[in-house]
């Protein structure tokens, strides 16, 4: 399998990067829905009844989906991309501490500025702080496992974490979760709104679990396997995976249909 | 073999799952942990526009409240303004009003709420006036890619009657799942709707 691919162009194309247009205020990009898992995935099988039967409307991008809510620093405290000491009550959590970074690209390959980020995770031993988790697995009084970034000029975040662990779920009797770390984002228009996982290269529950293989396509899972990136880890203190992410691109007005003479 | 067009694909969706909770709502999830927290609250004492509370549930296939959904709204604010950029449209913006928030159900009830304002008739690019409406998005375990809908306000037929996105619904049956009810609890407004993901009554769902 491959691990997710850096968001470089191929250098033997003639042309670097797509072609992008002046910013658009148009609507976004369909949305591909074959590289997206299906809403009935009998093999998940809470998405049983809880996925829609009836097609989906298509709308064609009114003011309502190319807009979507703005936040600022303001909204963030200083720990929030810093799981590792934003719940630290007498030292810090247990596991591998890890720097996960990346940037928010949009289908265009052109950074997402400013944009929200959440992030949210087991511990390493794979429990959540959660009051309906029941795991065996012991808490981690100095972990809470969520945070916060904000993109910045040329959508790129970080946050630093430990490793989270896999943990069994109650799908099949003997299903486990790989390693994951939950990521909700949200671009510029309501209709780029997006929740994701991000995982782990070198997993060896990435094939057989039953979240991940509702993606009916093999690259688009791939896509959401971080790799080890070592040139980002920071030496004798963590090391560091790299995770891009891509939302919907925005269509371009290029001419106005109006009457001649108006 | 043409140019290569060469654009990036979108990023998989996967489930929220059963804990969304600590990343979006971690008070739900039994815990304190940011200095400052989103909320299903999206009004200030100086908002403009109808007070109104949203209030509504969301069902499986089998007509069993969903008790781990958390839901988005994004709204114009009184004015059929947007907080945001792209919409250039004439209505007055209030800087204080974002018009977006979320909210978890009631681990017992399924219950959601929305504290929050009547938004105001939308006037689209188009220059077509839109009903006024509030835009939601659903995510939970068990739902692979979130799912959007609207709820448009049971006392405003005229102009859910000329709404353009209303009228591409086929069925006319199928537009009262859109629609919330208005009621009077206790010198309160409040808009009642019901989520059904399944069955005979299933909501309509966009592809925006």
């Amino acid at each position: 399998m491959n691990a997710q691919a850096p968001a470089l162009r191929d250098p033997r194309l003639n042309r670097p990067e797509p072609l992008t247009p002046p910013l658009g205020d148009g609507g976004f990009f369909q949305r591909d829905r074959s590289i997206h898992p299906p809403a009935h995935a009998p093999g998940y099988k809470s998405s049983v009844l809880r996925s829609p039967r009836q097609s989906l409307l298509s709308l064609e991008g009114s003011v309502s989906e190319i807009t979507g809510p703005v936040f600022g620093h303001n909204d963030l405290g200083p720990l929030d991309n810093d799981l590792i000491r934003n719940y630290a009550k007498d030292g810090d959590p247990v596991g591998e501490r890890i720097i996960v970074h990346g940037r928010v690209l949009d289908e265009t390959g052109r950074g997402v500025p400013n944009t929200l980020v959440e992030f949210w995770q087991a511990n390493a031993g794979g429990r959540y702080r959660h009051k309906k988790d029941t795991y065996l697995a012991p808490v981690d009084p100095n972990f809470g496992g969520c945070g916060r970034a904000l993109t910045d000029d040329t959508g790129y975040y970080y946050f630093r974490t430990v490793k989270p662990g896999p943990y069994p779920w109650r799908n099949y009797v003997n299903s486990w979760r790989p390693a994951h770390i939950h990521f909700s984002v949200f671009g510029s228009g309501f209709a780029q709104r997006l929740i994701t996982q991000m995982y782990f290269e070198g997993d060896p529950l990435i094939p057989v679990c039953p979240i991940l293989t509702t993606i009916p396509d093999q690259d688009a899972l791939d896509r959401l396997v971080a790799p080890l990136d070592l040139n980002a880890s920071a030496p004798f203190d963590s090391l560091a995976y790299r995770f891009d992410i891509v939302l919907r691109g925005q269509r371009s007005t290029y001419f106005e249909n109006r009457t001649a003479g108006n | 073999m043409p140019q290569p067009l060469n654009y990036l694909k979108e990023t998989a969706s996967q489930t929220a799952g059963p804990y969304v909770h600590i990343g979006l709502i971690p008070a739900m999830a039994g815990f304190d942990i940011f200095e400052k927290n989103f909320s299903n609250v999206l009004t200030t004492p100086n908002t403009e526009g109808e007070r109104i509370t949203l209030e509504g549930k969301v069902l499986d296939g089998t007509g069993t409240p969903l008790r781990d959904v958390l839901l988005e709204i994004w709204q114009a604010n009184a004015s059929g303004r947007y907080n945001h950029p792209a919409d250039r449209s004439a209505g007055a913006l209030e800087q204080e009003f974002r018009g977006w928030g979320r909210a978890g159900s009631d681990f017992e009830s399924g219950l959601v709420t929305f504290e929050t304002i009547k938004p105001g008739a939308i006037v689209d690019k188009a220059g077509r006036t839109c009903a006024p409406h509030i835009n939601v998005w659903i995510v939970a375990r068990g739902i692979n890619i979130g799912l959007n809908t609207r709820l448009y306000f049971s006392d405003e037929e005229t102009a859910n009657a000329a709404d353009p996105v209303l009228n591409l619904i086929e069925q006319p049956s199928r537009r009262s799942t859109l629609v919330a009810k208005r009621s009077e609890r206790g010198g309160k407004v409040v808009y009642s709707f019901t989520i059904h993901l399944q069955g005979p009554e299933e909501t309509v769902f966009f592809d925006v």
